[in-house]
């Protein structure tokens, strides 16, 4: 074994994000993680890359023979284990020489000796298998060339794991196998590799071990090389979750077509020739909780910010109706007045003014509600704070607390009270529960029924597939900037929803509807 | 539901805790001077010196408040005074079109560094830093190196005039008494107004204590400030402007819908902008209104001088912006009042003026000014960390 994770356990506030998880994985092989979102394979390379220290974690870490304890990233990229995160850390105006040798520069007494660099950065090219001169920015070379870029530096620090965070999921086919070849390649030459992936068809190409985790435990390992591993089980291991009474009853009163999405496409707004959304046609009936299921990147919050006011994206082109009439929402201002509200996935960042108070927060988006020609009634305001604080019960002391000190299912109600006071007729919740313990999340999925009850269009974008199933009545699954499957909540399950994802890429699955 | 006059105190004492400084400051060089700080002639003064530095701190917080900053008043300031005096000396304009012209300019040069700022996301300290440079380098080609002076009597009155006394009165100007026991009252109206407005709401509000003696005191001190200057030559013009741009600017800030949305664009951009507030329209705006007070004040500094000089305004943007940190505004944007930037602004010119009747020089005041503002910011965030 080169490594050996025992009885990991990784609390957050008391809350086991990790809970006794075993991870082994032999010299020399391509060894899989896969779970849905949230299950916790990012903490857990977290742990085993030093990023979490020794003695922030239960459990014990085994590398090549010796028990590690690793203080940061430094030491265990001593050890030869290296990361490479979803999101490249590479700098964009640096060279790919400079890049590679970033913090660990060729030098005598502080002066770097660039020639030596430069050659030994043409080895690793070489090795990686990419034809570009050590003096090129990473910014003149696309995501498929950095990410090798990235493996090359791992190389020149004698990596003996490579750990790969979603390595394809920005790459293109040809790049990723090409990608997929290099692994082959490095475990050849003696480097094991865990990847982290939600492309079961790669997994199946390269992988020689399997472990699935979910809600932080490990709860399935394979040997490919035992025999031949259907996806089928692998789904079933990643999702197969009880389901409790966890969501409140409704009996959904759906009436006519509300909102309407049509042919919409977004570029990317740096890269104005990267495609984000390739033509998505989407329909809300009056009463209706719409889910939008996918995995992270998959291009959901993309689409609801680029019809929420252009607030995401370049080249917008398609069409946004509302009773069937088209419709101008290409301000934000326009989007709100057209009847759209859009809760932020992101409510520290987008969603609250956090060193405000909450009742501050809560008028923010309809201050004319609260206002005679501009001048603000501070009574009014008032009355409607506690009005919203009473019907969502909002934990705080004062509806003059700054929202910074709330609880993240309580700041999370500041926000659905905020569009709610804008009193719009589509609410579009992006991930409305992440982050947020059991009873509010209770709280909030009430809420939601209560909205459609009253005849709003609720679409909801979600990462939880237990909670699309549990909410939604009906439920498009997006992938790589597409709507690749259509439910009805009944016929959905989280199998079909998984496997209409992992699958798009080899076949298009009989399930793709329209 | 009220609060203990005692609790709500140490709530509320960082609130108050700005004008409690400048309170303590004030006694200390009245001690120190032996009771000149507060003469009515120096009382003047204090008003006069001040003014400028007051009329733009109240842009400036707006400007901080939203999350940049505004290097170029010092400049626009002698390039407002330098065009005013080309205009009225030179060309002899009446004050009134020459005023208008002035505003506008200032308006215009406002508007223009808005949109570098607002519209193309150039950082507002470049945009204003080169503001500077070229203003500084138009008032210096506008004088051609020279002082131009002196202005004509009526525009001069903006600055060294004072209301006039109706009602006569030798050693008491009985008018300036009672314009300041009037607004003690209206001052009285207004809280009381607002006070009922939100017991009918059901708010909490202040413990009635404290409510009648903070009001008790501010009423007593706005008689003694109007009786003190009424003994000497009354209330200065300048003064009356100042405190109605005060009040205007304290009524935007904290009671409408403008105000409230400049808040919100310091406090988080993204989050403003994603609740439908026009960001960059709002920036925009906040470097125009800065402009047009740059502008005031230029027109009352060069009136108070009689003269506009090439080094005119010069270093005022240091003061405007110390004012407004000291009255605890924010660096990162959001956060400030503009009471707060008021009470700033007299922080820095009761020391100005206490340390020149105390002869210190000009360099250890300029050390000690600069460690006020160092402390007044540390405490400041030292009691943020804590909370």
């Amino acid at each position: 074994m080169l490594l050996e994770m025992r009885g990991i356990t990784k609390r957050f506030h008391g809350v086991a994000a990790l809970k006794d998880v075993n991870l082994a994985v032999r010299a020399g092989e391509i060894h899989a993680v896969v779970g849905e979102n949230g299950a916790g394979k990012s903490t857990l390379m977290k742990v085993l890359s030093g990023v979490y220290p020794h003695g922030e974690y239960e459990g014990e870490i085994h590398f090549a023979g010796v028990e590690r304890r690793f203080g940061g990233i430094h030491d265990s990229e001593k050890a030869g284990i290296i990361i490479i995160h979803q999101e490249l850390a590479l700098v964009p105006l640096l060279s790919i020489a400079e890049n590679i040798f970033l913090g660990n520069e060729p030098a005598r007494l502080g002066v770097i000796d660039w020639f030596a660099a430069y050659a030994q950065t043409q080895a690793l090219l070489l090795k990686v298998g990419l034809r570009e001169s050590p003096g090129t920015l990473i910014t003149d070379i696309g995501v498929g060339k950095q990410q090798l870029v990235e493996i090359a530096k791992a190389l020149s620090k004698k990596v003996k794991l490579l750990i790969l965070d979603e390595p394809t999921a920005s790459l293109n086919e040809t790049d990723s196998d090409a990608l997929l070849a290099l692994l082959l390649d490095l475990k050849s030459h003696g480097i094991a590799c865990i990847l982290i992936s939600h492309k079961l068809n790669e997994i199946a190409k390269v992988a020689d071990s399997i472990t699935v985790i979910r809600d932080g435990s490990t709860v399935r390992s394979f040997d490919c090389r035992a025999g031949p591993v259907s996806e089928d089980q692998v789904i079933q291991a990643m999702v197969g979750r009880e389901m409790a009474d966890r969501y409140p009853r409704r009996t959904p009163d759906i009436g006519d077509t509300v909102f309407e999405i049509d042919d919409w496409r977004v570029h990317h707004p740096e890269h104005a020739d990267r495609v984000v959304i390739k033509g998505v046609s989407l329909k809300a009936r009056r009463g209706e909780i719409v889910g939008i299921a996918g995995l992270m990147g998959a291009g959901r919050t993309e689409l609801a910010m680029s019809v929420f006011g252009r607030s995401y994206g370049r080249r917008i082109s398609g069409r946004v109706r509302l009773h069937g009439r088209e419709t101008d929402v290409s301000t934000i201002e326009k989007a709100v007045k057209a009847g759209l509200a859009y809760v932020t996935e992101d409510r520290k960042g987008y969603g609250l003014i956090l060193a405000e108070d909450i009742q501050r927060n809560i008028t923010l988006a309809h201050l004319e509600g609260v206002s005679n020609a501009a001048v603000i009634d501070d009574g009014r305001e008032f009355a409607v704070a506690t009005e919203y604080r009473q019907k969502l019960r909002i934990r705080c002391a004062s509806v003059f607390q700054p929202v910074m000190n709330l609880s993240g299912g309580n700041q999370q109600k500041v926000v659905l009270a905020k569009w709610l006071f804008a009193d719009p007729e589509v609410l579009i919740l992006d991930e409305p529960t992440r982050g947020i313990d059991v009873g509010a999340k209770f709280e909030i999925y009430s809420l939601m029924a209560d909205l459609a009850a009253a005849g709003k269009c609720v679409v909801m974008i979600s990462s939880e597939m237990p909670e699309l199933l549990g909410m939604c009545d009906r439920i498009y699954v997006m992938n790589e900037g597409r709507f690749v499957a259509e439910f009805t909540g009944e016929e959905a399950s989280q199998e079909k929803i998984m496997r209409s994802i992992v699958r798009t890429g080899t076949t298009l699955s009989d399930q793709r509807l329209q | 539901m009220t609060e203990s006059t005692g609790s709500f105190l140490k709530h509320n004492l960082r609130e108050y805790g700005m004008l409690i400084s400048l309170v303590a400051i004030m006694a200390f060089f009245q001690f120190m001077t032996d009771g000149t700080l507060l003469q009515p002639l120096n009382l003047t003064n204090l008003v006069l010196q001040n003014s400028y530095i007051v009329i733009m701190a109240l842009g400036m917080l707006l400007v901080i408040v939203a999350g940049h900053i505004d290097l170029s008043v010092g400049s626009v300031v002698g390039f407002i005074g330098a065009l005013a005096a080309v205009l009225m000396v030179q060309f002899e304009w009446h004050f009134v079109p020459a005023t208008l012209v002035c505003l506008l300019a200032g308006a215009a040069i406002g508007a223009a560094q808005g949109w570098f700022v607002a519209f193309f996301r150039i950082p507002s300290f470049i945009v204003t830093l080169a503001g500077m440079l070229v203003f500084k380098g138009l008032s210096l080609a506008l004088l051609q190196g020279q002082s131009v002076g002196p202005f004509p009597t009526t525009f001069q009155l903006l600055s060294s005039g004072f209301i006039p006394d109706a009602l006569g009165g030798e050693s008491l100007r009985t008018t300036s008494l009672l314009v300041g026991i009037a607004g003690a009252f209206a001052l009285i109206v207004t809280k009381l107004r607002e006070r009922a407005n939100q017991a009918r709401h059901g708010m909490e509000s202040e413990p009635t204590p404290f409510f009648i003696g903070k009001n008790l005191i501010f009423v007593a001190l706005i008689v003694a400030f109007s009786w003190k200057l009424a003994s000497y030559k009354g209330l200065p013009n300048v003064l009356i402007i100042m405190t109605l741009l005060m009040l205007l600017y304290d009524f935007v800030t904290t009671r409408t819908t403008i105000g409230r949305r400049i808040y919100a664009l310091g406090g988080n951009e993204k989050a403003a902008r994603l609740s439908g507030v026009k960001t960059q329209w709002l920036s925009f705006y906040t470097f125009v209104n800065m402009g047009v007070l740059a502008a005031i004040a230029g027109l009352v500094f060069a009136a108070r001088l009689n003269t506009a000089t090439p080094k005119a305004g010069l270093g005022f943007e240091l003061d405007v912006i110390a004012a407004c940190f000291i009255g605890g505004a924010s660096a990162s944007g959001g956060v400030g009042k503009v009471l707060g930037a008021v009470i700033g602004a007299f922080v820095m010119g009761v020391m100005n003026n206490g340390m020149s009747i105390l002869g210190i020089g000009i360099d250890y005041q300029q050390v000690i000014k600069g460690l006020v503002l160092l402390a007044a910011v540390f405490v400041d965030v030292y009691n943020k960390g804590k909370n």
